[in-house]
């Protein structure tokens, strides 16, 4: 195995550090705003919601958050956890954009959209 | 409520940890671990176990990415059928009763379990030649093994099996909310012949993409409880940081070898469960 490896690019490199940080960001904040909710919740006891039920969509999430609902906290942060592959992806488009690699970002939007539909998908049930 | 927060805590910083080490999502521990001991239902368990896969592949990304183990073109095209995959899965879980979840569950995980027993001796891949389709991905490479203290190059094979078993493994993730990262690993270090921590590495952070797939269905559907998920997520990313910087300094063999057990072990378990419903 001598020379193999050359084929990927130098630049690869950057965009490893660069995505690297950019989910490192996303789960900084997710996790802070989870933790939160999540210490709101042990410290008050109160939900925020009758015993059993949770937001279960955006708008509930938004509307408590607006009336300070731990559950709701909660429920915001866990989204910004399910958004940050999402936005790993769409930081990669950027980046191979940037190196002039035309076959990744076509794949790379090819997988963007297949995400994006599924939760339009799961948005309308 | 403050006891079983803990409990589900500890519960997940063993997940995030294992998780990180062995390209799995965490699912494979959250899942029976909320079932079978803490007794909470497998509808939220299975909420839990896909904000588990997330936190696992985001945290330990992270690392694996910096240290530059992870062959993101790899990782970008399989997600093509991993994504597909998890949408299939996702709107024909509905259809299914938990019971057969639990037994197929548990099946999987018994095959996986035979299949890295076969393998157990493999400490790295062997010299071949790549695939054309390889060469023209640039899906070649390198990473530096701190076990070895080596730069290790290697190349890529198998791109139409590996291509197909991710779709499989994508359709697993959405109708079991696990990250199937038995099967990406197993495309990866079977079919495709990429080093075990390369495909620990980048199965790890393709399932996170795949698990977001079918999170949003998850979420609106109500499987996603706060006080559950919560101490998930954030235990599983205490987890899966302690285990990106442990799992660079171990051997393949020795990643295999923490692995069978574990698998069969809790395989059993959930084909028992499933069996006395």
């Amino acid at each position: 195995m001598s020379d193999i490896g050359n084929d990927r690019s130098g630049k690869i490199n950057d965009t490893e550090i660069f995505i690297s940080k950019a989910l490192r960001l996303g789960v900084i904040i997710s996790a802070v705003v989870i933790g939160f909710g999540f210490i709101l919740l042990l410290a008050t006891g109160n939900s925020g919601y009758p015993s059993g039920t949770f937001p279960t969509s955006l708008s509930q999430v938004i509307n408590g958050i607006a009336s300070f609902k731990s559950y709701a906290i909660i429920a915001a942060g866990l989204l910004l956890l399910i958004l940050t592959p999402v936005f790993r992806v769409g930081i990669s488009i950027i980046t191979f954009i940037k190196e002039k690699d035309s076959l990744y970002t076509i794949i790379t939007i090819i997988v963007f959209s297949i995400l994006i539909i599924s939760f339009l998908l799961g948005k309308g049930e | 409520m403050i006891s079983q927060s803990i409990e589900i805590l500890v519960f997940s910083v063993f997940a995030g940890f294992l998780g990180s080490l062995l390209g799995l999502g965490g699912g494979i521990i959250i899942t029976p671990s909320l079932t079978l001991i803490l007794g909470i239902d497998i509808k939220y368990a299975i909420g839990a176990s896909i904000i588990s896969v997330i936190a696992t592949s985001s945290g330990s990304a992270i690392a694996y990415l910096r240290d530059k183990i992870t062959n993101i073109r790899v990782g970008m095209f399989l997600e093509i059928a991993t994504t597909i995959g998890a949408l299939t899965g996702a709107f024909i879980s509905g259809l299914i009763n938990p019971k057969y979840l639990y037994v197929i569950f548990g099946l999987l995980l018994l095959y996986s379990a035979v299949n890295m027993c076969r393998k157990r001796k493999q400490e790295l891949p062997r010299e071949f030649t790549p695939h054309p389709l390889a060469n023209k991905l640039k899906m070649n490479g390198t990473y530096y093994d701190k076990a070895h203290s080596k730069e290790i190059s290697y190349n890529v094979t198998g791109i139409y099996g590996g291509f197909g078993m991710m779709y499989v493994a994508g359709v697993i993730s959405g109708l079991l909310g696990i990250g199937s990262g038995i099967f990406k690993v197993m495309a990866m270090d079977t079919f495709m012949k990429l080093p075990m921590k390369v495909s620990s590495a980048t199965s790890n952070f393709m399932m996170g993409v795949t698990a977001a797939a079918s999170a949003g269905v998850y979420f609106t559907r109500g499987n996603i409880d706060p006080k559950i998920a919560a101490p998930v997520a954030l235990g599983v990313l205490i987890g899966a940081t302690i285990g990106t910087k442990v799992m660079q300094q171990l051997k393949s063999v020795t990643l295999r070898m923490i692995f069978i057990p574990v698998l069969l072990y809790v395989s059993i378990q959930m084909i028992v469960k499933g069996v006395n419903i």
